[in-house]
């Protein structure tokens, strides 16, 4: 027993020593013209955003502009299917150029990978019946309870903010939709992407606080150090502004599930976060 | 009739890709457990004789591959050799060498044990009656080894057969990872898909399966 956890210890040891010595693992913009592909690792089972269709043809938000990149750089794109759990390590291993998976910017993956200017936002949301829309946290009075799902940064940011507000857990989504019906809570905070489509499914439900607490964005990712191809996806970024690209993916991709009307705090056109 | 939400596999090209999926998963499992029979087996003779550099070597190597989940040994093939010695490997190729590491593993311990559950005195004998080693080993204990391998070998490579589903995490889109995208592409339309997917698939798995443990069925009835 002692041999073997000796053997895969120095198994390790041996990895990361050599990872740690490894060449730039990425491909540059010249390489990737070059080569006539660029390889982009989109969800394939998370739609509206990335998702394959009917004819094994993938969709969504992000689909939509990762082809724009492809016929921008001039090359045939290759849809990668990744998990949330290894949207990471594909940048760090460079087995993708760019991961364009709903993916939001955070201190720790910025350490790890780099982001281009955010294409679309993400907040919290606060979803309430119609028979007393809440638009507002200072509206809550006493015992007036929120519902949040155990874990979710909707929690985290109440807690933190608002420690006078009462709040009511549940483990899961299905539990948490059935107290707010039942009416256990005033109100339901979660992702705003969550509520809004919530809403737009329910009736008698209406998203009085539609982006609630500090904005996150999502934004496109290359391998740390691939500086060629991060300029020009910036670059991109900012010249699409200039026909309002993002507003037109949203209505071809993402119109259905949150409507018209958040269009505008959900895209960030340009690379300049709204609001 | 529950709504088990069927129709989305009439739409496009839906149930081909569940057949595609299906396809890839036993290409790689049939290819991993074929060379894990033809390699276990000769690793499994070399370490049946005790004290052998073999068996030694048999003993680490399944101690490593029982402790490490697959998906770490998955990780490690497709991620990791590119880290470390910047390796190119496939995902096919790479869960094709993981199973294949983890199938002669287990099949050179279901062979030692198979062989050395023989009776000394079968060898004993055959030698005494003048047969040479390589002329024990053909006729007198293999023949009977086997016999005692057909279940757990065929248990060994259905096992094989499931576990595929975790090459969706290195990049393969297997029969499970359509489903899942099929599921979430008609959530709105069919919001009950889940259920008539997952049956279509698990049915999909059986009649993959079942082939294997019929023959093997047979087999054991012919050399009983």
């Amino acid at each position: 027993m002692k041999k073997i956890l000796s053997l895969i210890i120095a198994l390790v040891l041996v990895l990361t020593l050599a990872a740690a010595s490894a060449d730039t693992v990425y491909r540059t913009l010249d390489d990737i013209k070059a080569s006539g592909t660029v390889n982009i690792g989109v969800f394939s089972d998370k739609n509206p955003f990335g998702y394959v269709d009917e004819y094994g043809e993938y969709q969504g938000y992000d689909v939509y502009f990762a082809r724009r990149i492809a016929e921008d750089l001039g090359v045939e794109v290759n849809f990668v299917s990744t998990e949330a759990a290894n949207r990471v390590e594909y940048l760090e291993t460079g087995k993708v150029d760019i991961i364009l998976a709903n993916f939001t910017v955070t201190p720790e993956r910025a350490e790890k990978v780099d982001f281009a200017l955010p294409y679309m936002n993400v907040a919290l949301g606060v979803v309430s019946p119609d028979s007393r829309v809440i638009t507002d946290l200072s509206q809550l009075t006493g015992d007036d309870r929120v519902i949040v799902i155990s874990g979710t940064t909707a929690e985290d940011y109440l807690i933190r903010n608002n420690p006078e507000i009462l709040l009511q857990k549940y483990d899961t989504y299905a539990n948490a939709k059935n107290a707010l019906e039942n009416g256990n809570g005033v109100a339901w905070a979660n992702d705003n992407t969550e509520v809004i489509a919530y809403a737009l499914q329910n009736e008698g439900f209406t998203v009085g606080i539609p982006s609630l607490g500090s904005q996150d964005t999502i934004a496109p990712a290359v391998s740390k150090g691939n500086e060629t191809l991060l300029n020009w996806l910036n670059g991109e970024i900012k010249a699409l502004g200039a026909e309002n690209f993002f507003h037109k993916d949203y209505e071809a991709t993402l119109v259905d599930t949150y409507g018209l009307d958040y269009e505008d705090s959900l895209v960030v056109e340009g690379g300049g976060v709204t609001e | 009739m529950p709504d088990l939400g069927l129709e989305v596999l009439g739409k496009g090209k839906n149930f081909v890709r569940l057949l595609d999926g299906l396809w890839i998963a036993l290409r790689i499992s049939l290819i991993a457990a074929a060379i894990s029979i033809g390699a276990g087996i000769l690793l499994g003779i070399a370490a049946s004789r005790n004290r052998s550099v073999a068996s030694v070597i048999l003993r680490i190597w399944l101690g490593i591959i029982r402790i490490m989940p697959q998906m770490v040994l998955l990780f490690l093939m497709y991620y990791g050799t590119t880290r470390a010695f910047g390796w190119k490997l496939s995902g096919e190729m790479s869960a094709i060498i993981v199973f294949s590491l983890w199938g002669t593993a287990e099949m050179g311990d279901l062979v030692r044990g198979a062989v050395s559950s023989v009776p000394v005195i079968q060898k004993e004998s055959a030698e005494a009656l003048g047969l040479k080693p390589p002329q024990v080993y053909r006729l007198i204990i293999l023949p009977q080894a086997v016999r005692r391998l057909i279940p757990q070998s065929i248990n060994l490579i259905t096992r094989m057969i499931k576990t595929t589903s975790l090459v969706t995490l290195i990049g393969v889109v297997e029969i499970l990872k359509v489903g899942q995208q099929i599921i979430d592409a008609n959530r709105k339309t069919s919001p009950n898909a889940a259920f008539g997917v997952y049956l279509t698939i698990f049915l999909m798995y059986y009649l993959a399966c079942r082939p294997l443990s019929l023959a093997a069925k047979q087999l054991e009835k012919r050399w009983r």
